[in-house]
């Protein structure tokens, strides 16, 4: 999954399945991931439609490089295997399963994905999958869900069904959720795939969302799921690393270009050996820093 | 083909577009009402002509009322008014997708 | 003949109306000859009239040019008063000669024309219901668009001669000493309606609120006004606001003026002491809301902002952002109010603000200014009058005249439902590409490649992508597809001119 590695994946914008406008104009915000969603945001009376809609779209519009998510509906719909279909045919990114629980759930989208891309003729393991975590039995099994298959990309919570279910409702301080978010993390982390947090809903509190994201931040979330586009340019503005931050990852970069034209395999910066995690972290700095036009292609600081 | 009920999708929201199907005998005939009818009447016409002849519908009335909806729209909510008026909409037809 | 941005220009009607094609937006050095009206010699005291009857009597006789100013946009009631007592005297063939004719005013300018009351037409621009009867060709002879400074420009040289401005006024004594910001339907700046007071052989004011004299502050002073009309109302306070008064929430128009911000944040302009100007829409105030925090920011203040005012504006005035306010006219009750009670916001009238033959307009001193189009093409002409079914539906406004700035941006989606903003050609060429530098889309921004100094400050923005104009031009025709032309008749409905007075482009009648 060298791939996934490389994507930021900071903002995941929701985009509702059934409204034209809001899917042509997706593409607009530079969200780098785009979820339309066929499940909540879809009456039970326009399902059919709005699938038809996304799948349109998803063949005509250009969305940039944004990565291309889908929520279909789950598997205890009628709609979860035409939903399947549709988007596998279009050539979706990423299917996204509300509600998963076990990572059984994920095996057999994972099964019914395989049986879309032979029907239309889709490269085989070309779609990948994304769980999102909405109950205590999933937060428990987050682990096995995001190791379930090497489809998965990554592994969301989604807290507003997560904090029904813990008998709570969400708080301005986030404490009801520390456990499920740590969970996720670890498993997303440990499985070696993407964890994005939830949304934040109250658009007039931005100090709020601010707080938020920089908690998940710290925490290590690679980014939040988003119910406006207004937000992601706040989610950004969190993610963008600092001067200092930059010139460290360039130092190290620098490391890791002498040492390859020395023909060296040891790593050193000051005398001293560099550790992989240090050089992760710097490529992941640097990939930020490029996507806040920070430094330009060659990693060269642009000036204001 | 004929269509088996009268049947509704899409709305009057702003880059939408509404289709109503009910039975006609007289070949395909569209009725349709849009503030783009100059400059993009004939196309609109198309897309919904060309995406009925998928689902072999030959003989139905259309009513169609544009707010300025792109191609994929049109072809999207033809494909939603085709299913519902077939009731078929349990059973995709892909190839017209 | 062709003008020089490429338009075909109907020869009879140029020779016939001695017109002159647009050549060039330098205007030049030439020396020039202002008009002075005529004057009927009074102590004063005998102006108040009655009746809007009696005044129509004494002043108004067939073939002549009568004009009104548009403060009270659509809250407008003196327009139709007067038209209507025009129009049942049997008046006939006059030339309106107003500032601009909104929507209020529609039926009854059709209904003056059906009448033979009305035979000729100068605005800044109409919409509705009227710019759809003209376009239909339903007015013998073609409507004259003129931007607000070359509306003061034609009056100074006297191609507009005013024999009566209808004015009405929120407040004036039985003199006509009056002003904008008091009473019960106040718009603050009468800008446009100075020049009709200084140049109109008769002056006829209309007010609801009569003043103990001497009225002050007097935007218009006595020694320019003939008669004043107590009427029971002029207009409707709750109308006169003009469009969005509130930041939009729409992400869309957000991403736009966020954009136009990051352009002009970036741009050699801003720095301490700069100008602009905004004007209104839901997405020009959020730009004025970007563009305050960038400049708390880094540490700038404005020497002033300039043009159509709204209350983001003043608020800035009222923070210490801006320096001055000069105020052509005020887009809500807010902006008037604030004319009231700060110095600092200075009433200037058409001229001032933007006339081209001049000693010095304020536009020429103008650095930023953000302006909106219904079409630009890809030589970066922008159309603001007619529709993509090619009526007419707009308004020259401050457009040519704003456009002089160093930096002219122009915000606009790149397609509104089914329709290209960004186009081949624009329907109509209302402001020249050689006076627009940026175009801000949502999906990124055009420089004019003439502005190579602008490719380099504005080619590296976070979040703003730079595309030629062709490129986005051939974007919107991917999402849109490519309409099928829009069919015309021979007959020219109406000439924009250029600020200078040359013809920029014709109006045709539309075949439906």
């Amino acid at each position: 999954m060298a791939e996934t590695e490389e994507r930021l994946r900071r903002t995941m914008m929701f985009v509702p399945g059934n409204n034209p406008a809001m899917v042509k104009d997706a593409g607009i915000y530079g969200a780098d991931s785009i979820m339309f969603d066929l499940e909540d945001a879809v009456s039970m009376a326009e399902k059919d439609a709005a699938r038809a809609l996304v799948y349109e779209a998803l063949k005509s519009q250009d969305y940039g490089n944004a990565e291309l998510v889908v929520r279909i509906n789950g598997d205890d719909t009628p709609y979860y295997h035409n939903d399947i279909k549709a988007m596998v045919k279009a050539g979706i990114d990423v299917i996204r399963l509300p509600k998963t629980e076990t990572a059984e759930m994920i095996k057999t989208l994972e099964a019914d994905v395989l049986a879309a891309e032979k029907e239309f003729g889709r490269e085989e393991g070309s779609t990948h999958l994304m769980a999102a975590i909405e109950s205590a039995k999933g937060v428990l099994n987050a682990p096995a869900i995001a190791a379930a298959s090497d489809r998965m990309i990554g592994i969301a919570l989604s807290a507003e069904d997560y904090t029904t279910d813990m008998k709570t409702h969400r708080y301005p301080d986030g404490a009801e959720l520390e456990f499920a978010r740590n969970m996720v993390l670890h498993a997303a982390r440990a499985a070696g795939i993407a964890a994005f947090d939830t949304v934040f809903t109250n658009m007039d509190d931005t100090e709020g969302f601010y707080r938020e994201t920089r908690y998940i931040h710290q925490l290590g979330f690679d980014g939040k799921s988003l119910v406006n586009p207004r937000q992601i340019a706040m989610v950004n503005e969190v993610y963008q690393p600092t001067a200092k931050e930059i010139a460290n990852a360039k130092n190290v970069i620098n490391a890791i270009e002498e040492a390859r034209i020395k023909g060296s395999g040891v790593i050193s910066m000051n005398g001293q050996m560099v550790d992989r995690p240090v050089v992760l972290r710097a490529q992941r700095v640097m990939r930020l820093a490029k996507a806040s036009n920070l430094v330009d292609e060659e990693g060269n600081t642009i000036e204001k | 083909m004929e269509i088996k009920q009268t049947a509704l999708a899409g709305t009057l929201e702003s880059s939408d577009i509404q289709i109503m199907l009910s039975k006609g005998t007289d070949g395909i005939t569209i009725d349709l009402e849009s503030d783009v009818e100059k400059q993009f009447g004939d196309q609109i016409r198309k897309v919904i002509t060309d995406t009925l002849a998928e689902f072999n519908i030959d003989n139905v009335k259309v009513k169609a009322v544009d707010k300025g909806a792109l191609d994929c729209v049109i072809k999207a909510r033809t494909i939603a008014v085709a299913q519902r008026a077939l009731q078929t909409q349990d059973q995709p037809a892909w190839e017209a997708f | 003949m062709k003008n020089n941005v490429n338009r075909e220009l109907p020869d009879d009607v140029m020779s016939a109306l001695d017109y002159k094609p647009y050549e060039t937006t330098n205007i030049g050095n030439p020396d020039i000859q202002r008009v002075a009206p005529s004057v009927h010699v009074q102590t004063g005291d005998d102006k108040l009239v009655d009746s809007i009857e009696d005044v129509v009597k004494a002043t108004v006789k067939d073939g002549m040019t009568i004009s009104f100013h548009h403060h009270f946009r659509n809250g407008d009631f003196v327009f139709n008063k007067v038209m209507r007592v025009i129009i049942d005297a049997g008046i006939k063939n006059l030339t309106l000669a107003p500032s601009s004719l909104t929507g209020v005013m529609n039926d009854m300018v059709i209904e003056a024309i059906k009448a033979g009351t009305v035979t000729n037409i100068t605005s800044s621009g109409m919409r509705g219901s009227l710019g759809d009867f003209v376009s239909h060709g339903n007015l013998k002879n073609p409507v004259i668009f003129r931007s607000h400074g070359d509306r003061a420009r034609a009056i100074e040289h006297g191609d507009i001669k005013i024999d009566v401005a209808f004015l009405g006024v929120p407040n004036a004594d039985k003199l006509g000493n009056a002003n904008g910001m008091d009473g019960k339907a106040v718009f603050g700046s009468l800008g446009y309606a100075l020049m009709d007071a200084q140049y109109a052989n008769k002056v006829v004011l209309l007010t609801d609120n009569l003043m103990p004299y001497p009225n002050t502050p007097a935007s218009i002073k006595q020694t320019q006004v003939d008669y004043v009309v107590q009427v029971d109302q002029v207009g409707d306070p709750d109308k006169i606001g003009s469009g969005a008064t509130r930041f939009t929430k729409d992400p869309k128009e957000l991403k736009i003026a966020s954009t136009v911000n990051d352009v002009i944040v970036n741009s050699p302009y801003f720095k301490d002491g700069f100008s602009f100007q905004t004007g209104s829409g839901g997405a020009a105030l959020a730009v004025t809301r970007y563009l305050r925090q960038a400049m708390i920011d880094n540490k700038i203040k404005a020497s002033f902002a300039l043009g159509g005012i709204t209350k983001p504006t003043t608020d800035l005035l009222n923070e210490g952002l801006i320096d001055r306010v000069m105020d052509v006219q005020d887009f809500d009750k807010g902006a008037a109010d604030s004319m009231h009670t700060n110095p600092k916001q200075q009433e200037i009238d058409a001229s001032w603000y933007a006339d081209p033959d001049n000693k010095g307009a304020m536009v020429d001193q103008l650095d930023v200014v953000i302006l909106s189009a219904l079409e630009i093409d890809t030589k970066f002409n922008v159309n603001v009058m007619t529709g993509s079914d090619g009526v007419i539906r707009g308004a020259v406004g401050g457009h040519q005249d704003a456009a002089t700035a160093k930096l002219t941006i122009i915000s606009a989606p790149l397609v509104r439902g089914r329709i290209a903003t960004v186009v081949p050609d624009v329907t109509t060429v209302v402001t020249p590409g050689d006076s627009i530098d940026v175009l801000v889309t949502e999906y990124g921004i055009a420089i004019n490649p003439k502005r190579k100094d602008l490719q380099e400050s504005l080619g590296h923005l976070a979040g703003v992508p730079v595309y030629t104009i062709d490129e986005l031009q051939k974007m919107a025709a991917a999402k849109v597809g490519t309409p099928k032309p829009l069919e015309f008749t021979d007959r020219t409905v109406a000439l924009v001119e250029y600020r200078d007075g040359s013809v920029i482009d014709a109006i045709h009648e539309v075949k439906d």
